[in-house]
């Protein structure tokens, strides 16, 4: 059996939306450099939908597989459809991850969160603050 | 193009280990305990194959205990010299801290069992001294076991001159020689060897079968029990068309050994320079004191997992010491005992050759790394920031 699905090893060989958006409006990174994996989004977001989206990732293949599944799944839709994004559902998406990969498809979720909390923050727009964990706390089992 | 470079991992096995298995596969199936002659047959092939080995260590056939492979030897070796040091009241044990998990874990083990464990740093360059060992050899010390050659960075150990200060202390000294046997000369008794782990898969024998030496006066402790096979040292029916053909890719490797390590210098050196040409990576352990089919790089702002699975697609086996690709959360300790800090230590890659590897694959294998790492690069937001001048670089 293959260690990843054939909708990962495509995404990871033929990554969508890979690259940085000069005028984006949002950008979120989490991740460390450290722990070997980093994902940072870029948005182009207009009238609450998002134009458009790039990804950079640095980690293994689940990760780059993820962040372009996780582009994909947000691509053109509004943000209040985009924050409802679930790792759950790029995972899926996916057709699976290796259980240990899970932790993959939830930087991506929280890259995409943290992108949009990025441009309310630089646009002033008011927000629920509960809608983004505080990523200072969060856990990637990482340990560092 | 494909491109086997993961000799390390395993090899393929040899025409010649091949050929010397089969007989023992059909025709002389018998057990060799049995006193019938087909049995005998199979006890006389075994005592061949146990006094042809003993010659390529340079030790008694006696001094030869048949394994399952490496890791079952070490676990042995260790937990025999541990054995014999707490009968005399000694229980700590000297190690280095970029042992291979057979060895390290074992002492983990036996740490539970009230031993203390001494892990001595190694050099950036992956080496370890005698006078290192020496300083930290104490009265109750009651073993020292250090690896012979690295299996990750290649690099190799001053074995000899380990040998005599452990001789000079009484403190037996065993060594994991599972990436070194086969491929650089080794004698026992001139380097002072009281414990030795070989593997047959890394010199084109077969998976599951390997060697513990012990020097005679060192008394093994089981960890299998039963029949009294081996001497009753480890008990179980002897894989006796393994250890023909370990036997055979012995012989092979050791009456080849010149001219192996000839034809691997010239291409690890060939590798070596052609994947210095990548900005930012370095390459992993001594550049002198190395294993002549052993390259290690990191290269800085990728993941070694993906490098590996991008290499694949190009027909390319290789392996690396990132955390992602041992399912751990860390990377490999032997890069962290050299001293990489965790965000290099996961973008490394093994290539290790064999005697088939060729010229051109090397130049492919160059070529390919150099086109996987600017891919992988050019997707990767910390080597945006490092070109940046947003991250400093490490290498």
């Amino acid at each position: 059996m293959a260690l990843y699905s054939e909708t990962v090893m495509d995404h990871f060989r033929n990554p969508r939306n890979v690259g940085v958006l000069e005028d984006a409006n949002g950008v979120g990174e989490v991740g460390n450099a450290k722990c070997g994996d980093i994902m940072r989004i870029y948005l182009n977001i207009e009238d609450d939908i998002i134009k458009d989206v790039k990804f950079e990732t640095f980690g293994c293949g689940s990760a780059i597989a993820s962040s372009s599944m996780a582009t994909e799944l947000i691509k053109g839709k509004p943000l209040s459809e985009a924050l409802t994004l679930t790792n759950k559902a790029v995972a899926e998406a996916l057709e699976g991850l290796p259980a240990h990969k899970l932790h993959c498809s939830v930087l991506a979720e929280e890259a995409i969160k943290a992108a949009i909390k990025d441009y309310y923050d630089r646009s002033g727009i008011a927000y629920d603050h509960s809608q983004f964990p505080d990523c200072e706390h969060c856990d990637h089992g990482c340990g560092i | 193009m494909n491109v086997y470079a993961d000799n390390a991992a395993t090899t393929k096995m040899s025409r010649r280990a091949i050929e010397a298995m089969l007989p023992y596969l059909d025709e002389v199936y018998g057990n060799p305990s049995s006193l019938y002659s087909a049995g005998q047959r199979a006890a006389e092939a075994l005592a061949e194959a146990r006094s042809r080995i003993a010659a390529r260590l340079g030790c008694q056939p006696a001094e030869i205990t048949f394994t399952s492979g490496g890791s079952e030897a070490d676990n042995q070796a260790i937990r025999s010299a541990a054995k014999l040091g707490e009968r005399k009241g000694r229980k700590h044990i000297i190690s280095t801290n970029f042992e291979h998990h057979a060895v390290l874990h074992t002492l983990d083990a036996l740490k539970l069992e009230g031993f203390e464990v001494t892990l001595l740093e190694v050099s950036d360059k992956g080496l370890v001294t005698p006078e290192q060992v020496e300083a930290a050899i104490r009265p109750d010390t009651c073993l020292v076991t250090i690896m012979y050659a690295n299996n990750e960075i290649g690099t190799i150990q001053p074995i000899a001159e380990i040998g005599a200060v452990c001789r000079k202390a009484g403190v037996p000294f065993h060594t994991d020689a599972v990436q070194a046997a086969g491929h650089l000369p080794i004698n026992v008794a001139e380097e002072q060897i009281d414990l030795l782990s070989l593997s047959a898969h890394k010199f084109h024998g077969p998976k599951g079968v390997g060697v513990l030496y012990a020097r005679k006066g060192i008394p093994l402790v089981n960890l299998v029990y039963g029949g009294a096979q081996e001497r009753g040292r480890r008990a179980g029916t002897e894989n006796v068309a393994g250890i023909m053909a370990m036997a055979e890719a012995l012989d092979d490797a050791c009456e080849h050994m010149e001219q192996n390590r000839t034809h691997l210098l010239a291409l690890r050196d060939r590798l070596i320079a052609g994947l210095e040409q990548i900005p930012h990576c370095q390459l992993n352990g001594d550049r002198e004191h190395r294993l002549p089919g052993n390259v290690s790089f990191c290269f800085e702002g990728i993941e070694g997992e993906s490098l590996l699975l991008m290499l694949d697609d190009r027909g390319i086996s290789a392996s690396s010491g990132s955390a992602c690709t041992s399912g751990s959360l860390d990377p490999s300790h032997v890069l962290l005992a050299i001293g990489r800090p965790h965000e290099v230590a996961h973008g490394s890659l093994r290539l290790s050759l064999s005697e088939e590897t060729t010229a051109q694959e090397v130049d492919y294998l160059i070529a390919s790394v150099a086109q996987v790492v600017d891919e992988l690069r050019a997707m990767s937001p910390v080597y945006r920031d490092l070109e940046a001048g947003k991250r400093n670089y490490i290498l």
